[in-house]
């Protein structure tokens, strides 16, 4: 039996189209736009002006507070201008414009692909470079990697569970990686372990990916506490409460974080630009990109410095298809609908997703029939049609009573019900409505 | 780039279900004891089916389109199934008039009243079965033979239900085994030779019923398979303790409306409780009931009131019975 979490969950067409496409380097555009927000926490702040010359790797702006991360430039040229541009969250943010000339790394970043095994760095350094890179959360989230690996007081890490899980549908930038760095991973993952003081390291990957878990397992035997897991198919699964109630069968409580079962969870990717970061000395300024949809010509799997445009991106793809309604950075069960091309590719941005027309609009919502859908296949056990009806009618404190704050937005919800109903809209309605009201209670 | 791109929140993706798709599930679900019906009861069956289906469709798109004003909601299945629901729960040789009545006590009273699909608190079907049954109790209990009615409608020959004589019997002062042999045998019972409600007789083809929707996903075992296990398992105690008293479960099992009933009635979205746990409550609840009124009320049977009962109490289930939440919660401040 092949493990996995016990409620709700659901089975979403995998579609996995450009699984077998070996990742390809996007070639250097004319022009990048770096937005500064790439992260959950307060926006990097700038330390470049215009006319600046920079090189690929050289910092632009600095971490801008405790939960926030340094910001580099993916590209060596001069600064164009400080600007501010849509992104990919829909909002007008600061950028910073570089005119790309030629291609010129700092000197300090070791730019060849030997692997290097040995960590010869103590815990405090690697936390250190860390920072420095500016290391984020790629699954998705961008929670600032250094944040996560400082463990708090009276807490103990005990387990490492790295996310190779790739629930979403269509995306495929995690299992090349898997496929095509797997000794960087293998390294990445003792020098997360090391940084954690943790002898357990478990990697978790769907069982729909065998190449990846064939050849991972066997690499796994020569790193000491390193365990490949199979897991069954089954969306949420790279949901961090999920995933870590999956392999080491502990709940996080509600409100709670994964430390406080002793579980630090990162991400594949992430383990990669660990690696990369305290090894090679390289910050976080590119990221593997799948750009795929079911009409797309040439789905790609593609090396993409951060600030390139995602149009550009879709060209590297066959180009934009004729019958396009929707483009989505990340998956289509938790991405975000882009309203325009020109916006950036940042630290997040795990794909790009060309959904046709047909299957872009929503369909008129019916009456709740209360076939308890909904109920069944919520991961987190809550009851999704009755947080849309107290959001309706606008009762945020039952609503809270109704444990809202603990949804993940996965949005199986939305996925199984009959009547089409909105349901995760009203609940992050809800949530922040009741996230306004724990503020207020906290202040007073 | 001058394409507009449809901008929305997510999930992108929807699997294929939808409100009709269900309802129509449902309906085929329904399908084997319909031919059961047709071949035991023949011309009647097919009048009142026909009558009740295109009665309860016409009253939701009369309500709909000049009551409320809104776009009708016939389209989604629902109110052809209650039609369907309603001739399963009557007769084969009901009046047509009164087929009709019940067809508007469901969809007016019981369904559009409260708000229509989604936010009735009684089954429909139900509330149009016992409102006849209260109303006309005899033309109700008047059941057709099987196959010698075939041919016939409204002079249809009549006899009672198992059920029926079972409890006329044990009033009478006579023993179970007395009764039961003047009954049919129980193969033939399950097969659907007796009398009673049109949709009722054939628990082989209610099970068949009840195996595609499983298949389908249309419904859980929660419902039908406790609300079975309940009254099988009391009767049987019932039946242990007193063999004359007591008709043995299997023969409660397949006789009456508690297939039917366990299966399609209790099993509807709109009445019954929003997780797993409210529904084995809920389930227990109607066999508890329906085994009660049965060997010791005044009906026969007692499937409907019990899951009318029951229906009442769902809002109450559904406040304080919740699915297990993931995570302990953390109180404030720790």
């Amino acid at each position: 039996m092949l493990k996995t979490f016990p409620k709700g969950g659901v089975h979403p067409p995998e579609n996995k189209i450009s699984a077998d496409k070996a990742i390809v380097e996007l070639p250097l555009p004319k022009k990048v736009f770096i937005p500064i927000s790439q992260h959950i926490g307060a926006p990097a702040k700038i330390i470049v002006k215009r006319g600046d010359i920079v090189k690929v790797g050289q910092i632009i702006a600095s971490a801008g507070g405790y939960v926030s991360a340094n910001i580099h430039s993916s590209v060596s040229g001069k600064v164009a201008k400080l600007d501010k541009i849509f992104d990919t969250s829909g909002y007008r943010k600061d950028v910073v414009v570089i005119d790309v000339n030629g291609d010129e790394w700092l000197e300090s970043i070791d730019k060849t692909t030997t692997l290097i095994k040995d960590i010869s760095v103590d815990s405090e350094e690697i936390l250190k470079k860390i920072t420095e890179c500016g290391i984020v959360g790629l699954g998705g989230a961008t929670f600032p990697t250094h944040v996560k690996l400082k463990v708090p007081p009276k807490k103990i890490a005990t387990t490492l569970i790295i996310n190779g899980v790739e629930c979403e549908p269509y995306l495929t930038s995690d299992h090349r990686l898997m496929m095509e760095k797997s000794e960087e991973l293998m390294v990445g993952t003792q020098i997360l372990m090391k940084a954690l003081a943790v002898d357990i390291a478990y990697i978790g990957i769907e069982n729909n990916k065998l190449d990846a878990i064939q050849k991972l397992s066997e690499l796994a035997t020569q790193y000491k506490g390193i365990e490949v897991v199979p897991l069954k198919v089954k969306y949420p699964q790279g949901g961090e409460k999920q995933l870590i109630k999956a392999i080491i069968n502990r709940e996080v409580p509600s409100g709670g974080l994964p430390i406080d079962v002793g579980a630090v969870v990162h991400n594949v990717g992430t383990t990669v630009a660990v690696y990369e970061a305290v090894q090679k000395n390289k910050p976080l300024f590119e990221r593997i990109v799948t750009v795929t949809g079911k009409s797309v010509k040439e789905p790609q799997n593609l090396l993409v410095r951060i600030g390139i445009p995602v149009i550009q991106l879709i060209e590297a793809a066959g180009g934009l298809p004729e019958d396009t309604g929707k483009v989505i950075s990340g998956g289509p069960m938790m991405g975000k609908a882009l309203n325009s091309l020109d916006v950036p590719m940042a630290k997040g941005t795990s794909g790009i997703l060309i959904m046709p027309e047909d299957e872009s609009k929503r369909k008129d919502d019916k009456p709740c029939i209360r076939c308890t859908k909904c109920v069944s296949v919520c991961p987190m056990g809550l009851e999704p049609f009755l947080l849309m009806t107290l959001g309706e009618n606008q009762l945020w404190e039952r609503n809270e009573d109704e444990r809202i704050m603990d949804c993940i937005e996965c949005g199986s919800c939305v996925f199984v019900c009959p009547s089409d109903r909105a349901l995760l809209d009203y609940i992050r309605l809800g949530k922040n409505k009741v996230g306004q009201l724990i503020r207020e209670r906290k202040v007073n | 780039m001058s394409k507009l791109l449809t901008v929305a929140l997510s999930p992108h993706e929807k699997n294929k279900d939808s409100v009709s798709r269900l309802m129509y599930d449902v309906v085929i679900a329904l399908i084997p004891a319909f031919g059961v019906s047709l071949f035991f009861y023949g011309i009647g069956a097919l009048i009142i089916t026909l009558t009740a289906v295109l009665s309860a469709v016409i009253f939701e798109y009369l309500i709909t389109r000049y009551m409320l004003k809104k776009p009708a909601t016939i389209m989604d299945g629902s109110a052809a199934l209650t039609g369907l629901l309603i001739a399963f729960n009557v007769p084969s040789n009901l009046n047509p008039g009164f087929v009709i009545l019940g067809s508007f006590v469901a969809i007016a009273i019981a369904k559009m009243s409260f708000g229509g699909l989604g936010n009735n608190i009684f089954n429909p079907a139900l509330v149009a079965r016992v409102f006849l049954l209260i109303s006309f109790p005899v033309q109700m209990t008047s059941w057709p033979v099987p196959i010698e009615s075939r041919m016939k409608y409204l002079d249809a020959i009549t006899g009672p239900t198992a059920l029926g004589q079972l409890k006329e019997g044990i009033m009478g002062g006579n023993t179970v085994s007395g009764v039961m042999e003047k009954l049919p045998s129980q193969m033939e019972m399950f097969l659907g030779q007796m009398s009673g409600s049109m949709g009722e007789v054939s628990g082989a083809a209610l099970l068949i019923g009840l195996l595609y929707m499983l298949i389908r996903r249309v419904i859980t075992w929660h419902i039908p398979i406790t609300t079975l296990a309940t009254v099988f398992v009391i009767q049987g105690i019932l039946w242990l303790v007193s063999p004359e008293r007591f008709a043995d479960p299997v023969f409660h099992l397949i006789t009456g409306g508690l297939m039917l009933g366990a299966i399609f009635m209790a099993t509807d979205y709109v009445t019954s409780p929003m997780n797993k746990m409210g529904m084995i409550y809920f389930a227990i609840g109607i066999g508890v009931i329906t085994v009660v009124i049965r060997n010791f009320g005044a009906y026969p049977e007692g499937i409907s009131f019990a899951i009318l009962i029951m229906n009442s109490v769902v809002p109450i289930f559904n406040r304080y019975i919740k699915p297990k939440r993931f995570g302990e919660l953390i109180k404030d401040g720790k």
